[in-house]
């Protein structure tokens, strides 16, 4: 039986967040990961399936993505 | 309302240094323009952040806007500095040193949104696990679904300790942010990230050894993830 798809507590508690990794590492790869994605570079599983788990962290990606896209002016 | 630019002095800006670890590290008057430039830096992408964030803010003007990314910035200028030997050049320095503000300004933003608000650990309560209104499927699937919240309702007062269902619940049931949750425990956000990440592994475990969920796919990033735990997280 295969989780049903819908968004609900039950499929945050269930959600596959892959090999554990930290949001302290995930904030020490964060600029060299968005960098590379920007320049078309490889996915990361691990650290992409931290984000999946973690909204904070997926926050931060989010937003120095569309940061580095749009920088401010100054 | 356009997006506010935090506002920089005219001496922060101007061309960039071309090593910012050197210029930074350097005591004299290149380091004081690189410090400014550097705080107009961070300032500005702090406000990008709490731009981003501004449904969460009260009364989001252009001076909130300002008011909360000056904040932010202090702090994040304090830890990139302490941290400006671990810069190895992978990326851009801008862009590492974004990442500082950006991660204070969000944590700051959240923090004032649930200021007034109460978070308390709880343990499950039968109805955290109701399925929504409107579900797809028929009467089968709803019927699985249902079996399904069940047997997870069990699994987490069988496999979980007390203080991981709390935080399970708090995180993923109450969605308190988990910078919120670890300043209101006095804790880390990498502490609560490792303890759900536990109680995930062990649910889903679980879950699996009951039949309800199919069995992981055994990738080369997956292999053996499901049956190791991490080091103890407290308490």
């Amino acid at each position: 039986m295969t989780t049903p798809e819908f968004s609900t507590a039950l499929e945050r508690l269930l959600l596959e967040d892959g090999p554990y990794l930290s949001c302290e590492e995930c904030f020490e790869r964060l600029d060299v990961y968005v960098e590379s994605r920007l320049a078309g570079g490889p996915a990361q599983p691990d650290l992409e399936a931290h984000l999946r788990a973690c909204p904070a962290c997926a926050e931060d990606v989010a937003s120095l993505t569309a940061l580095l896209r749009d920088p401010p002016q100054g | 309302m356009t997006h506010p630019s935090a506002h920089a002095p005219a001496t922060d800006r101007g061309a960039e240094p071309t090593d910012w670890v050197l210029a930074l590290g350097t005591p004299g008057h290149e380091q004081t323009v690189a410090m400014r430039q550097l705080h107009g830096l961070l300032v500005r992408a702090a406000a990008h952040q709490v731009w981003r964030m501004r449904s969460l803010v009260d009364g989001c003007s252009p001076e909130r806007v300002d008011e909360i990314a000056n904040g932010a910035a202090d702090v994040a200028m304090t830890t990139l500095l302490g941290k400006l030997h671990t810069f190895e050049g992978h990326s851009r320095f801008t862009t590492w040193a974004y990442k500082f503000a950006l991660l204070q300004a969000a944590s700051d933003v959240r923090q004032q949104a649930w200021r007034r608000q109460e978070v308390r650990l709880r343990d499950l309560d039968p109805s955290d696990l109701q399925l929504p209104d409107r579900r797809p499927g028929g009467p089968e699937q709803e019927a699985e679904a249902l079996d399904l919240a069940s047997a997870m309702a069990r699994a987490m007062h069988e496999c979980l300790t007390a203080y991981q269902r709390q935080i399970a619940v708090a995180l993923l049931v109450d969605e308190v942010p988990i910078d919120v949750l670890a300043a209101r425990l006095g804790t880390t956000r990498g502490a609560l990230y490792k303890t759900v990440h536990v109680a995930r592994t062990r649910l889903r475990a679980e879950l699996t050894a009951m039949g309800y969920l199919d069995e992981p796919r055994a990738t080369g990033a997956a292999a053996g993830q499901h049956t190791t735990d991490p080091a103890p997280e407290q308490p």
